[in-house]
């Protein structure tokens, strides 16, 4: 199972490929699992940074775990959530916000 | 300190504009990314994890209040309000957006700042010794000459694309506080038996995959040939480097396969083409730049001695915090004041805007306006009177910066490591903030002493790891984290690269190991002045293999 990530170019906010648009939360990502629907992910993708939207392209392992998504590796956690030393930066910090809203 | 001329100010100033009309043209999708990477890494913004990242130089680690409150003000506009102090003496924020640097950049440089030449295949920012024209020990203040080669360097259009980035440090000392055999080039200025000022060139240093010690190739070069004879060392570099393969680029490469001998004649040939030419520096230059490093006005304050005999008495913690953090002046009524930016817990090197704030008024109000950030990633106030130490001390408690265990197992040397490093494969900040946290006594780390403890989250070595006397490099293997321990390193005048001494371990074995390492070390010290380090060079790894892998050890 793969995903689809990069970094917005104008501010290098971290986002992934979802519902037809690149959106801030790894949780909406569109999960992709034969190597057709990857190259066709491949394909939107590559258009986003032609279109000078995206930089940093990369298809990532997943595994969904409790009905959400994973990734594989521990950079990937990483980008999706913040710095593991500050939970007051990065994604997380948004989730802390609106649980505590 | 040096204040920008109108050149200097031209010059960023159109550097500013320029990469603004670039940044202008990438957000509108007139430059790709492919276009645009070279450009933006001239300017000092990476892309990273979370965001872009801007590193900022700091030339020689020299900062006056007014730019500390800038860094401040960057921080808290255009990041989230705090900054990393990183081993090459600069400063990064992690968080700018891209649509906002270039006001971030003209912001720096009506404070005469930027961030050219922080990336990139060129000089680097040029680095010394952070207790430079304040120490004892001190022979001459190597910042001036720093000076000459950081304006020599700018945008230098013969080493704008060397085969790999390089870097250059100084020290005026015999005690070398700036790791100069780690270097590309060494630099130790030093006065002759005639009593003339020059250097002893050393090249070929460098960490990262290939970790190797700089080889001396001059044992004296007169000062006003100091830009001849480094050209001549860029030019053979610049010829021989390798260009084909990036992990074998850097010069350390270079001189390692052609023999220093052989490097040495080659430039020495070059230098006989150069050396009566126009890099000669005219007697005048040297004068005019050193003038700008003038010590400051050091009137005598005699009744510092008395004032810190008697805070000593009243107060255990200032005691504790003067045997640490306070270094010998050239001046008997001053010190050099390290602030640790290594609290216990917290992320090494980082700092947040208000602390910025504090400590640019700090150095108004007691250190003649001058800042210094040190390759450890603590900062450094060079010129306090002595009389003022307990106002200093007491004002950094009350922002938390008076941590005092410089030296100490806790001021722990860290890259950012896979929480920010889009290079790193392991994270760096917990396992010293953990190391730390274990170690929170301050009275046991007194008892431990000197241990120097750095850790890099990859092979690039930002985090100095194989120069500590206890390194740690993080690796990821089969998806998860693991630590290699290296002991022996050292980065001071008796440079050593350390060994690496076994398989390594998981993130919920690391502090152990760790303990371990400073438990066998405590039991087998001949008495409390022996370091670490010292026992490690008198009985080798082996006690401390024993101790960590028991029988493993033995049979291998």
């Amino acid at each position: 199972m793969k995903i689809m990530t990069a970094n917005r170019l104008v501010d290098g906010e971290v986002v992934w490929y979802g519902n037809g648009q690149w959106i801030e939360t790894i949780d909406g990502a569109e999960i992709v699992v034969d190597p057709a629907e990857e190259a066709r992910l491949e394909a939107l993708g590559k258009q986003a940074m032609a279109a000078n939207l995206i930089l940093d392209l990369a298809l990532i392992d997943i595994e969904v775990v409790d009905g959400a998504i994973r990734p594989k590796r521990l950079r990937e956690r990483i980008r999706a959530a913040g710095p593991t030393i500050r939970n007051d930066l990065g994604k997380q910090a948004r989730t802390q916000l609106s649980r505590a809203a | 300190m040096y204040r920008y001329d109108e050149f200097d100010h031209a010059f960023v100033q159109a550097r500013v504009a320029q990469f603004s009309d670039q940044v202008e043209r990438r957000l509108a999708g007139e430059l790709t990314e492919e276009q645009f990477r070279p450009l933006r890494l001239m300017n000092g913004v990476y892309l990273q994890l979370h965001a872009y990242m801007l590193r900022v130089a700091i030339p020689y680690g020299t900062l006056s209040s007014r730019q500390m409150r800038m860094l401040a003000h960057i921080a808290r506009t255009y990041d989230k309000g705090y900054g990393h102090f990183t081993t090459r003496q600069n400063i990064q924020f992690h968080w700018p957006a891209l649509s906002d640097i270039p006001a971030a950049l003209a912001d720096l440089a009506s404070v005469e700042m930027h961030a050219l030449q922080t990336s990139g295949n060129c000089i680097r920012n040029i680095s010394a010794d952070h207790f430079a024209g304040a120490a004892a020990d001190e022979v001459a203040d190597p910042r001036p000459y720093a000076e000459i080669m950081r304006q020599w360097s700018s945008v230098h259009p013969e080493f704008s694309y060397l085969p790999r980035k390089f870097k250059i440090a100084l020290t005026g000392s015999n005690r070398d506080r700036a790791a100069i055999q780690t270097y590309d080039i060494g630099l130790h200025l030093k006065r002759n038996e005639a009593g003339e000022l020059g250097f002893t060139v050393w090249v070929g240093g460098g960490q990262g995959r290939t970790p190797l010690l700089a080889k001396k190739i001059r044992d004296f070069l007169p000062r006003q040939h100091l830009l001849s004879y480094v050209t001549a060392i860029m030019r053979v570099y610049n010829l021989h480097g390798r260009r084909d393969n990036k992990w074998k680029a850097r010069i350390k490469i270079l001189v390692h396969e052609m023999g220093a001998q052989e490097f040495a004649r080659q430039v020495e040939a070059e230098w006989e083409t150069l050396k009566d030419g126009d890099l000669k520096l005219p007697q005048a230059d040297i004068d005019a730049i050193n003038a700008y490093f003038a010590p400051p006005p050091l009137v005598d304050r005699p009744e510092g001695d008395e004032a810190v005999r008697l805070d000593r008495l009243d107060s255990r913690s200032f005691s504790d915090w003067l045997n640490r953090n306070v270094t010998t002046h050239h001046h008997p009524d001053y010190a050099a004041v390290t602030i640790s930016l290594k609290n216990i817990g917290e992320t090494p090197g980082d700092m947040s805007d208000s602390q910025m704030d504090a400590v640019a008024d700090l150095a108004e109000r007691y250190a003649f306006d001058e800042i210094r950030v040190s390759h450890e990633q603590n900062l450094v106030l060079p010129h306090v009177a002595r009389a003022d130490l307990k106002a200093v001390y007491d004002a950094l408690v009350e922002i938390g910066l008076a941590t005092a265990n410089i030296d100490l197992i806790s001021d722990i040397i860290a890259c950012p490591g896979l929480d920010y490093c889009t290079l790193a494969n392991a994270r760096s900040i917990p396992v010293a903030q953990q190391i730390a946290l274990r170690f929170a006594s301050l009275e046991r780390q007194r008892d431990i002493g000197e241990l120097k403890l750095n850790i890099s989250g990859c092979i690039n070595a930002c985090g100095h790891h194989h120069v500590g006397h206890i390194g740690i490099l993080g690796v990821e293997k089969k998806g998860a984290e693991l630590y290699q321990v290296t002991l022996g390193g050292a980065a001071d005048e008796n440079a050593a690269i350390g060994e690496i001494i076994g398989r390594g371990f998981g993130p919920d074995e690391i502090v152990d190991v760790i303990e371990t390492l400073v438990e066998t070390y405590l039991a087998i010290r001949s008495d409390r002045s022996e370091r670490f380090l010292d026992v490690y060079r008198r009985l080798g790894a082996a006690p401390f293999k024993e101790a960590l892998y028991g029988a493993e050890a033995k049979a291998a």
